[in-house]
């Protein structure tokens, strides 16, 4: 397998191809439960989102905040493995890939078909855990089109790379605001999908405002490579996704969904899904 | 083709080590490793690490027979590394002492740290006062509780002690929160991390600034009496003091064995013995043995022992334990508990629990050896810290005999 026909590549060159930017939502997988989950995704492709992150829960995420590290604890006291998550994941692609024949399969999440392209978010632990090699292949087998491992560093990436580009799935690498510039070409040259720049030293959490060194040196970044550049870590409303989307590729919004997706737990399913998809409606809107 | 792999690479130990750290990290790790390096080989470095460990830490700690102990156990000839007679009462000095020169160096004003046992903040806060800088030391709530003295001598040192509420309250949390708080400060502070674990250069760097137990051991051994021991033994949380006394014999004919916390019992999450029923994983930056789950999450754990009770271990440890260099066993709590009461009453030492484990693998060893053969155990702390938490377990026993 190659990744030229990654779902995520086509998208990023359709979304180039028009001159456009994305949003890439984040929500923590079994959270508050799986099916919740695949309606949460059906419902964001349905408002126009392309891409979309998928974190894996994880009992000591250290670039976490408190939001998504409280996501990550409810998710994994409800029992939430690895392997349910592929499940959904697959159960996701069946009932919204398109069937031969052109209809949609079925539509047991209310959606029409779509070619929503989907990242894990996931630690290195689990991925040790279960073999980097199996955890590659059953990514990609359940329908994951990307990886991000925010604790797998260029330094130990080297035999990882080669097993998720053999499974088909792009490895999207970090630049930090604490990269040193030789650097950030070097993992610029290893990512494949994009690039994920972190806009702030720290760990993932809501903030009013991003620091302006991150604006241009997305700038000066992009002016080095063709792969796509995307922001996140910080980024809770829909101006700031405007501002990013002026110099990159894509604007990454994680615990301010998941917050909205927590406020809103108790509520029925459908209450939640309409919700936060209004929310992530509005952050959608700088990029139409 | 070639890979990485094919070659042996700077932090590693055989398969073990690593840096698995978020990027954001990257950076601060490479000046640390850089650092250290040219500090190593900068003998005026060297001589002011010499002098901090002779004035503020009081080495060299000393070499004690245990007479009195090694006739109770009817066999080998038991002694004491004294670590418990430093300043600040453990082992953890000799590290943060080492790691604050290096921060000094790096130009950096405040440091953090996590604790279990409160001796590793202690001393960490203990070499902020001296060299002036900026102190938060992470702790579960937990541990605050059962090492409350460590909290109170850390707050006098005037260091902030910030309490951790999250998964079990103890030393991982504490761990997780330092590496967050890391991660944004990591330009103006530096992480003093408190054993040798975590990604490299902290296991090496830690394993060095831990040697002079080792070195210092040797050389005492030589001197009286008069030739090394046949078996060291020391007990194992992330393994800084088992590191640092096995390191400087690994060449020597010594049998060595270090002794993890075996808790309450062989169940996971009854026990902290990563080495001797954990698997291979990732946590907290490196390669080792991990007790987690088959999913990769990290598993509860439990000790007597705050400082014990850590579901990781440092990455040369697994080495060590894979190339059958260090045997690896356990001791339950209560085993360490009848340790505690048995060095105190023969020679007037109340031991860490942590270091109880070890005292109580070689009581059980001692028993099985000829009295020509002698055992070596580093005794990495004292006991003041635990007194309160043993004598409530102790309460607690006797309320539930009748
Ligand atoms: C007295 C004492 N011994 C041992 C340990 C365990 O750490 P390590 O295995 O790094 O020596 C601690 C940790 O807090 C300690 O306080």
């Amino acid at each position: 397998m190659s990744i030229d026909n990654n779902r995520l590549v086509r998208t990023f060159s359709d979304l180039r191809q028009k001159g456009k930017s994305a949003l890439l939502p984040f929500i923590t997988a079994g959270y508050p439960d799986l099916d919740t989950t695949a309606a949460l995704l059906a419902g964001f492709a349905d408002r126009g989102v392309r891409v979309c992150e998928l974190g894996v829960p994880f009992s000591d995420p250290i670039a976490d905040g408190p939001v998504i590290q409280s996501s990550y604890t409810a998710a994994l006291d409800a029992g939430i493995t690895c392997e349910q998550i592929f499940k959904t994941v697959r159960r996701f692609r069946d009932a919204t890939n398109p069937a031969p024949d052109g209809s949609a399969l079925r539509s047991d999440l209310g959606t029409a078909t779509c070619d929503l392209a989907l990242l894990a978010m996931v630690s290195y632990s689990i991925v040790y855990r279960r073999g980097c090699e199996r955890f590659c292949m059953d990514a990609a087998a359940a329908g994951f089109d990307g990886l991000i491992v925010p604790d797998l560093p260029l330094e130990e990436a080297g035999d990882f790379e080669p097993l998720a580009a053999e499974a088909g799935l792009c490895n999207v690498m970090l630049i930090a605001p604490t990269t040193p510039p030789e650097r950030r070409y070097e993992l610029a040259r290893h990512s494949r999908g994009f690039i994920y720049f972190i806009s702030v030293a720290g760990t993932t959490g809501e903030r009013d405002k991003l620091p302006d060194e991150t604006i241009a040196a997305v700038r000066e970044l992009r002016e080095h490579t063709d792969t796509p550049v995307c922001v996140g870590f910080g980024i809770s409303r829909a101006q700031t996704v405007r501002t990013v989307c002026e110099v990159a590729d894509g604007a990454i919004v994680g615990s301010a969904i998941v917050h909205r997706v927590t406020d809103n737990a108790g509520k029925p399913r459908d209450e939640l899904v309409r919700t936060v998809g209004d929310f992530v409606g509005e952050l959608l809107e700088p990029t139409r | 083709m070639s890979t990485a792999s094919d070659q042996p690479r700077a932090g590693y130990f055989g398969p073990y080590g690593g840096q698995f750290v978020p990027e954001t990290l990257m950076h601060a790790l490479d000046q640390l490793a850089t650092e250290f390096a040219a500090a190593m080989d900068d003998a005026d470095f060297r001589a002011e690490l010499d002098r901090c460990w002779r004035q503020i830490a009081g080495r060299p700690s000393e070499m004690y027979f245990a007479r009195r102990l090694t006739e109770r156990c009817g066999g080998a000839q038991l002694y004491l590394k004294r670590e418990d007679m430093n300043h600040t009462g453990a082992h953890k000095i000799n590290n943060t002492l080492g790691q604050a020169l290096l921060t000094l160096r790096m130009g950096k004003q405040r440091v953090i740290a996590e604790t279990g046992a409160g001796q590793h903040g202690v001393a960490t806060a203990t070499a902020a006062a001296v060299f002036g800088l900026d102190c938060d030391v992470y702790m579960g709530t937990e541990d605050m509780r059962r090492q409350r003295l460590n909290v109170l001598r850390m707050e006098l040192l005037g260091a902030r002690v910030i309490p951790v509420e999250i998964g079990q309250r103890t030393l991982k949390d504490a761990t997780n929160q330092a590496m967050r708080d890391w991660m944004a400060s990591c330009e103006q502070t530096h992480y003093i991390l408190g054993s040798v674990c975590g990604p490299h250069p902290y296991p090496t760097m830690v394993r060095e600034f831990q040697c002079c137990i080792g070195r210092e051991a040797r050389r005492q051994m030589l001197a009286a009496p008069g030739r090394l021991p046949d078996v060291i033994v020391a007990c194992v949380g992330g393994g800084s003091n088992a590191a640092g006394i096995f390191a400087p014999m690994i060449d020597d004919d010594v049998r060595m064995v270090g002794v993890e916390a075996g808790g309450s019992g062989p169940a996971l999450g009854k026990h902290a013995a990563t080495l001797c029923l954990g698997a291979e994983g990732v946590l907290h930056g490196a390669r080792s043995f991990v007790l987690q789950d088959d999913d990769g999450q990290t598993a509860p754990v439990h000790s007597i022992s705050a400082g014990l009770d850590y579901p990781g271990v440092g990455p040369e440890h697994a080495e060590w334990k894979r190339s059958g260099r260090v045997t690896y066993t356990s001791v339950t709590d209560s085993q360490a508990l009848g340790a505690t009461l048995a060095l105190s009453q023969t020679e007037g030492i109340i031991p860490a629990l942590e270091s109880a484990h070890a005292v109580a693998e070689a009581m059980r060893r001692a028993a099985d050896m000829s009295g020509d053969e002698i055992i070596l155990v580093n005794l990495s702390g004292r006991g003041d810290k635990d007194v309160t938490e043993i004598a409530e377990i102790l309460e607690r026993r006797e309320q539930s005999e009748g």
